[in-house]
């Protein structure tokens, strides 16, 4: 498979009153075109982060102080403001968590459907109402020539997270970011919402990223998954690999603190603690202070990322021990 | 009406604005004090767009056998001043020039508020130093700031109307700015920046749009100011200079003649009066009825 987007090592910072913060550490991932990435993480692990650094949509006191992103072989952390914007909603397009407020209350869906294809394909007003139409059909709504004319407050949640994603397909683009799309939804609109971007993901061969921290959502849509643990992958590997052999402490919590349906134990575990503050200073692997299994070393010096198969790594010393066993007693 | 020209330029432009402007229009008439508002309002664009029409003497004509007459005169309803002008025909004409004095220095205050306030609500590099600015010209009285500008360009009424719209600016600007803030931390602002969309794009259509409720109050309120600021530099000598019919100069010229000719000064001062409170009610009544917030009985 041809690989369409690289990123290395990235690191984000942000200028705080309490100096600079990393809120992503040096990630590293890649997606190929026709597959999907999940990204899986606590509230405040850098998902959200990670995917604007990408779009280059960093709020204003943050920046992209390290590594590099590479989109179809070419470098997006020395573009200008301009090339970006060129690509963003043409090449790269994201959606949004709240289909509520990611669509102007002003003005109609017609007008909001037109601005990419007016922005990027120079179309005119009634060239971009007929594509518009189209997309609507594409994205299963009902009775697209009404709706162009209707305002968002007049569409349900499902109906305005598909003319958010009818927009942010406009142009065909070749990754599509989503930042927790059916959070926002009730369970059956999300499991359509999903199944829709499934759909257009084949038809279209575009590589997906989509950040969730919703376990049942991974299963459901995920060909590789990404875990990510304050700013850090702590564990990538294929969706198998993930939820059939987990290898990191955190991504065992995470998979044990979901509701299992053929369990009859009614308690979940949770994890204990909280995710570290940004600025908190830990030494050694940044989730030791969590961990059961948590040693001497972990406290001291940070995990490097163990390859456990061709596909899957996990950054946990535990790995370490594990490859020692391995080597000690050749099977 | 004045306030709904401006609002109509504002969102009742597009047709399909029309059912949230007539329903806007609606909650409006309903608050009593409004409706009042608009009348006199209404009352006052009648008489400024058909001031030949409605009165029977020029209102620069003297008659100097015929000065000083009181209200109720014959031929004369409101009188005659000192050089036996009619005071009718000088009131409708003044009301056509304090209208489009405060129209002009309104809408010449909101582009340069709106133009400031966007800049600094939308570029955080540009906020401290245009607001510094916006700061400075808070500091000064906004009368005084008036005669300075006035002082160093020269006496005239175009003079006027330009030391009153760089008097709308600061006000102006920190409303726009202060509504920019709150829309740009919008998740569709962010949206439509992820769609590739240029910041100016984003602040002409997608920000400015969402910050037409409170400028259109703004603009209302302005208007009453405007219109006393335009008589209260007239009264002192600084704009209309005689013989121009405006209300300010009108009572200005009455002064002297206070208690041979007292509707000389009070006819005018009713005038600005209640053009003055109408522009206020409308105003406060606008932006209850823009307030999506308030609950206005059906």
């Amino acid at each position: 498979m041809e690989q369409l987007l690289q990123v290395n090592d990235l690191v984000t910072q942000f200028r705080t009153a309490e100096g600079n913060l990393s809120a992503v550490r040096g990630v590293s991932f890649s997606v190929n075109k026709g597959e999907t990435l999940c990204v899986v993480g606590e509230s405040g692990c850098g998902k959200s982060i990670t995917s604007l650094s990408i779009m280059g949509l960093l709020p204003s006191n943050g920046a992209i102080t390290g590594g590099s992103i590479l989109f179809n072989d070419e470098e997006l952390t020395t573009k200008t403001e301009d090339q970006l914007r060129r690509l963003r909603g043409n090449q790269i397009s994201m959606i949004f968590q709240e289909p509520m407020t990611a669509l102007n209350p002003v003005f109609t869906i017609g007008y909001q459907l037109r601005e990419p294809l007016m922005i990027h394909r120079n179309m005119t007003k009634n060239e971009a109402s007929r594509k518009a139409v189209e997309l609507l059909e594409e994205v299963g709504i009902p009775d697209p020539v009404k709706k162009l004319k209707q305002f968002p407050h007049e569409l349900s949640g499902g109906m305005r997270q598909r003319v958010m994603i009818a927009m942010a397909l406009a142009c065909k683009p070749s990754l599509l970011i989503a930042d927790e799309p059916t959070t926002a939804l009730d369970v059956t609109i999300q499991a359509e919402i999903l199944d829709l971007i499934d759909d257009l993901k084949r038809d279209m061969d575009m590589g997906v990223v989509f950040v969730t921290h919703d376990m049942g959502v991974v299963a459901e849509i995920a060909d590789r998954v990404m875990v990510m643990y304050a700013g850090e992958v702590v564990e990538i590997g294929n969706v198998e690999d993930i939820f059939n052999d987990p290898q990191h402490p955190y991504t065992k919590g995470l998979l044990a603190s979901v509701p299992n349906i053929d369990e009859e134990s009614k308690t979940f575990d949770a994890i204990p603690g909280t995710l570290p503050n940004l600025n908190e200073k830990i030494d050694g692997c940044r989730f030791h202070p969590r961990c059961p299994f948590a040693t001497d070393k972990c406290r001291e010096q940070s995990p490097p990322a163990f390859s456990v198969g061709e596909t899957h790594q996990s950054k946990c010393w535990l790995q370490e021990v594990n490859n020692n066993v391995e080597s000690a007693n050749p099977s | 009406m004045a306030s709904e020209a401006i609002a109509d330029k504002k969102i009742g432009k597009d047709k399909k604005k029309e059912s949230r402007f007539i329903q806007t229009f609606r909650r409006l008439v309903k608050n009593k004090l409004a409706l009042f508002g608009l009348i006199v309002i209404l009352i006052q664009l009648l008489m400024a767009v058909s001031a030949p029409a409605i009165v029977g003497y020029d209102p620069l004509e003297q008659n100097l056998s015929e000065t000083e007459l009181s209200v109720g005169s014959e031929g004369h309803w409101l009188g005659t001043d000192n050089y036996g002008r009619d005071v009718w025909s000088r009131l409708v004409f003044g009301a056509r020039l304090s209208l489009i004095v405060g129209v002009t220095s309104v809408v010449i205050g909101l582009i340069g508020g709106i133009a400031l306030g966007l800049l600094a609500g939308y570029y955080k590099k540009l906020d401290g130093l245009i607001m510094r600015f916006v700061d400075l010209l808070f500091a000064f009285p906004g009368i005084l700031l008036a005669m300075l500008i006035i002082a160093m360009l020269g006496t005239s009424l175009v003079n006027v109307v330009i030391a009153i719209s760089i008097w709308s600016i600061p006000g102006c600007a920190r409303i726009v700015r202060g509504s920019v803030l709150s829309v740009k931390k919008q998740e569709y602002v962010l949206a439509m920046k992820s769609l590739g969309a240029s910041d100016r794009r984003i602040i002409l259509k997608h920000i400015l749009p969402n910050c037409t409720a409170p400028i259109i109050v703004f603009a209302t309120m302005r208007m009453a100011t405007s219109i006393l600021s335009t008589s209260a530099l007239s009264f002192l000598g600084l704009g209309a200079q005689p013989p121009t019919p405006e209300w300010g100069a009108m009572i200005a010229a009455g002064q002297d003649f206070m208690w041979s000719a007292p509707h000389m000064t009070i006819v005018p001062g009713i005038a600005i009066m209640l053009v003055v409170f109408a522009f206020n009610v409308v105003g406060d009544g606008l932006r209850d009825a823009l307030d999506p917030n308030m609950n206005v009985d059906n």
